[in-house]
């Protein structure tokens, strides 16, 4: 081999590496671009007024999205209390009964579920609840975003779970404690911060979901505190009024798409906070 | 595991605990716990059920999914049939339905998008894997990309619709197609952006797990570094990569609020790839609560199903290769 | 005189179709510590996991035979109540990391939701501590996590875990392989100290050890128990050849 072969291979290796490099952090271009714009666009639409108050008919400025906020927060919630004790107990069964026949299964579906397109999760809750009860419900989109939170908060526990040492079980049941309290008292007090993260990583996805809503909470302009009638949420009001040919509704939008935004950018701040700072040290 | 289905019979004896200093007190707290003892047994036992049924409602979850979506669109399978799906007429007005504009503009755009994503998501999964690992560039690097994929759908379509579309529509100007701006290649980019970060982070950690051993063989042999990716990295990984790139396939797909609100909502088969257009999903979206005809309903709802299909087995190939990789 | 605690008659436990404890036979006098030894794989872990029914715990673990405390049939009670009366230390000290101390060792109460008044509660982690000799060393860091103390604390404070729920019988599954020898001696005095009041059952692969604490002591041998008698005995003059290659290390 001679010297010129031998350059031109560690230029050449140079110059991969350089373009990796490029085509890498070219990806963050779109996002800051993105992030930019409509913080720039929403940022001076948001005051007091705009968080107190509801979207005003077309032709009146102003208005705000008090509607969409609290809908939104009361979804969520619904949402939550669904799935958060369905999923952390699912994830118990599955890393307690890791090989058996019904686990297996029970884990295919929960992969299926978690690729299962959300439109299609707003069509089942469709037919599983506002047609049975006879009309729009904020319930009915609570349910629909709780299916969509259960595969992330399943895995996480079950993930977590399986990740602590069999030791720390074993000294729990030593004690003749039983198989609830061991679960309970012991293993998800340790697991803790993997479970919480995963619950807030499930709850800042739903956040912006708005394709399972649009044919459950449905949407409302009003401001409304009964989940068994219509709500709105704050990606839904985006997309209603950023569609919308107005620009007063457009403006309102991007004041939302910046709350939006800050949401779930907190939310998962928060979580990689809650994973550093409350994991037991084992 | 379970502890107590065999051998749980509860005897008398188990009740005499073992008391110290029997005092009337002592002796009256030992009853207690025994008394509780006993309680927390059935309590394990209702625990141990629970679990079970939580384990079974998965199950039952998904299989009623399936189940809604076939019964909802029988309607639709009885009366338009397979053809149904290569019709190339939508046009609820005079009840004629076909599909497939649909599978077309999904097919298109998804996979336009899954083109334009692939050499980025590449490259951030062997910068990360492989080039820098550790540091505060690539932490920064990571983080931004696991940003991309928390950032709400339709907030990705509102910035299209504000943003992108004049841009694409200049464009279009340019190249001298019709400028609408609005479309499936609008479409594409923005998923483009969307699903980079699935087939990114999933590809990173399979890079990651290539062994050492193998890579500096290479490098023993006087490799440089590209060589060594190009030559072990990259086929080592070849799968798992592939793995990636199908889910985020699965993601495009499915992926409904961003498309519908730049693709156009045409029922029109797109004639070029700037055409307006309609995805599956972006269609159930907008029409699905118009749908005023039994079988206008039940004609999007085989869509759902389709898609549902679709997205599972394209889900589950990738996660079985995910396994087989890890293994 | 010596009262039988634990009996076993044609005890039996595998793993999945891996039998590992075979046929064992063995009688376990009240307050006596018990050394159980033999080579690596023989089953000694296993069989003291069947008499506090860790053992089905495993996926696939199974038992048979007739294993009694106080001639009442342990497979016959709950294990919350086996385990309650027979407690069990294990070869790497695993305190509950997120409990301070003073929690750990109340633990068995605390963990179970038994309300204990505040008196209550300071007496018997004051007197559990003290009996594992380690009341001196900690009790100005009670609040303070279970796991800042080093390896042979921790053992200890596992120890006073279950002591503190004043069980019949204690196991120990070589209690000492993960301590350094100060350490170790620490703990083997304290087995003298709890035999006034406990049965400890212990497994070992020290020999020197075995000596040291146990009265009397078992042989396993590829999960039979090959020889039981008193410690003196089994070490000076004992029956079996497999024991007495064992013992002067012909093998391991
Ligand atoms: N969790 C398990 N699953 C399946 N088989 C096991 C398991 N634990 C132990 N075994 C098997 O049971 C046999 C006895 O194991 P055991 O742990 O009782 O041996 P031991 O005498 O305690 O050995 P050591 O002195 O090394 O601790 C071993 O041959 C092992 O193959
Ligand atoms: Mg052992």
């Amino acid at each position: 081999m001679d010297g010129k072969n031998i350059k031109y291979r560690i230029g050449k290796s140079y110059v991969a590496q350089i373009v990796t490099t490029i085509f890498a952090f070219a990806c963050v271009i779109p996002l800051l671009f993105i992030l930019g714009f409509i913080i720039k666009a929403g940022i001076t639409k948001i005051n007091w007024h705009f968080l107190v108050s509801i979207p005003k008919p077309v032709g009146e400025s102003g208005g705000g999205i008090v509607n969409a906020l609290v809908g939104s927060i009361l979804i969520i919630f619904c949402a939550s209390l669904i799935a958060i004790p369905i999923g952390i107990l699912a994830g118990i069964y599955l890393s307690e009964n890791g090989k058996t026949r019904l686990a297996y299964w029970c884990r295919l579906c929960v992969d299926i579920l978690q690729g299962v397109p959300s439109i299609v999760i707003g069509i089942i809750a469709y037919f599983w609840l506002v047609k049975p009860l006879g009309g729009f419900s904020a319930l009915s989109g609570s349910v629909a975003l709780a299916i969509m939170m259960l595969p992330i908060v399943i895995r996480s526990t079950e993930e977590t779970l399986k990740l602590l040492p069999s030791s720390l079980q074993e000294a729990a049941f030593a004690l003749g404690m039983p198989f609830h309290r061991v679960m309970f008292k012991v293993v998800v007090p340790v697991g803790i911060s993997g479970i919480l993260s995963g619950v807030m990583l499930a709850i800042a996805r739903i956040t912006g979901e708005t394709a399972p809503l649009l044919f459950t909470a449905f949407g409302n302009p009003y401001l409304s505190f009964n989940i068994t009638k219509p709500m709105q949420s704050l990606p839904h009001l985006i997309y209603d009024y950023a569609t919308s040919p107005y620009d007063d509704w457009k403006n309102l939008a991007w004041g939302a798409s910046v709350i939006l935004l800050l949401w779930v950018l907190l939310l998962n701040i928060f979580t990689k906070l809650i994973t550093r700072k409350w994991k037991v040290q084992l | 595991m379970d502890t107590s289905a065999k051998n749980s019979v509860i005897t008398r004896s188990d009740l005499p605990l073992r008391v110290i200093n029997s005092t009337p007190e002592t002796i009256a707290r030992a009853q207690k716990k025994v008394r509780r003892s006993f309680r927390q047994i059935r309590t394990e036992t209702v625990f141990r059920r629970t679990l079970t049924i939580m384990g079974l409602i998965m199950i039952i979850l998904v299989l009623g999914i399936l189940l809604t979506l076939i019964i909802q669109s029988l309607p639709s399978i009885k009366s338009l049939g397979l053809k149904y799906l290569w019709g190339k007429v939508w046009d609820p007005v005079q009840d004629i339905y076909g599909a497939w504009p649909f599978l077309l503009g999904t097919l298109l755009s998804s996979f336009l998008a899954l083109l334009i994503s692939i050499p980025f998501s590449l490259a951030v999964a062997i910068f990360l894997g492989e080039y820098f690992p550790k540091g505060w560039m690539p932490d920064f690097l990571k983080n931004a990309v696991e940003l991309i994929a928390a950032v709400p759908s339709v907030i990705y379509g509102f910035w299209g619709l504000a943003v992108l579309v004049p841009i694409v529509r200049n464009l279009e100007n340019h190249i001298g197609v019709e400028p609408v701006g609005v479309g499936i290649f609008s479409s594409s980019l923005i998923l483009a952006i969307m699903i980079i970060p699935y087939a990114a982070s999933l590809g990173r950690s399979m890079i990651q797990m290539v062994p050492s051993p193998l890579k500096e063989a290479a490098y023993g042999l006087g490799a440089t570094r590209w060589e060594v990716i190009r030559s072990v990295v990259l086929p080592y990984t070849k799968s798992g990569l592939f793995a990636g790139v199908l889910l985020s396939l699965g993601r495009a797909l499915g992926e409904t609020m961003a498309v519908t609100m730049v693709i156009g909502n045409t029922s029109l088969i797109p004639k070029n790839i700037f055409a307006p257009g309609n995805t599956m999903a972006s269609v159930i979206a907008n029409e699905f609560t118009e749908a005023d005809k039994p079988v206008y309903l039940s004609a999007l709802i085989e869509l759902g199903l389709v898609l549902f299909l679709v997205t599972v087995v394209i889900n589950l190939i990738g996660k079985k290769i995910i396994d087989r990789f890890t293994q | 005189m010596e009262s039988t605690i634990i009996k076993s008659r044609n005890f039996n436990a595998s793993f999945g179709s891996n039998h590992v404890v075979k046929n064992v036979n063995i009688d376990i006098p009240r307050n006596h510590v018990i050394a159980v030894m033999g080579p690596s794989g023989c089953g000694k872990t296993t069989y003291l996991r069947c008499i506090n029914r860790m053992h089905e715990l495993i996926p696939g673990a199974t038992s048979e035979g007739e294993m009694t405390i106080n001639n009442e049939n342990i497979y016959d009670m709950h294990p919350i109540f086996v385990r309650q009366k027979i407690g069990m230390v294990f070869q790497r000290p695993n305190p509950f990391p997120n409990l301070s101390i003073y929690d750990n060792v109340i633990a068995g109460y605390k963990l179970n939701g038994i309300k204990l008044p505040k008196a209550e509660r300071d007496r018997i982690v004051e007197h559990s501590l003290t009996r594992v000799a380690l009341w001196k060393e900690v009790k100005d860091s009670l609040n303070k996590k279970g796991s800042f103390l080093s390896g042979g604390q921790q053992q200890r404070l596992c120890i006073a875990r279950a002591v503190a729920m004043e069980p019949e019988v204690l196991l120990f599954d070589e209690p000492t392989s993960a301590l350094d020898p100060i350490s170790t001696s620490t703990v083997e005095e304290l087995f003298h100290e709890l035999k006034a009041n406990y049965t400890l059952i212990i497994v070992t692969h020290n020999m020197q050890q075995a000596a040291r604490v146990s009265d009397k002591t078992a042989f396993f041998y590829l999960g039979e128990l090959v020889e039981y008698d008193e410690t003196k005995i089994m070490f000076t003059n004992p029956k079996d050849n497999r024991t007495q290659n064992y013992i002067t290390g012909r093998f391991s």
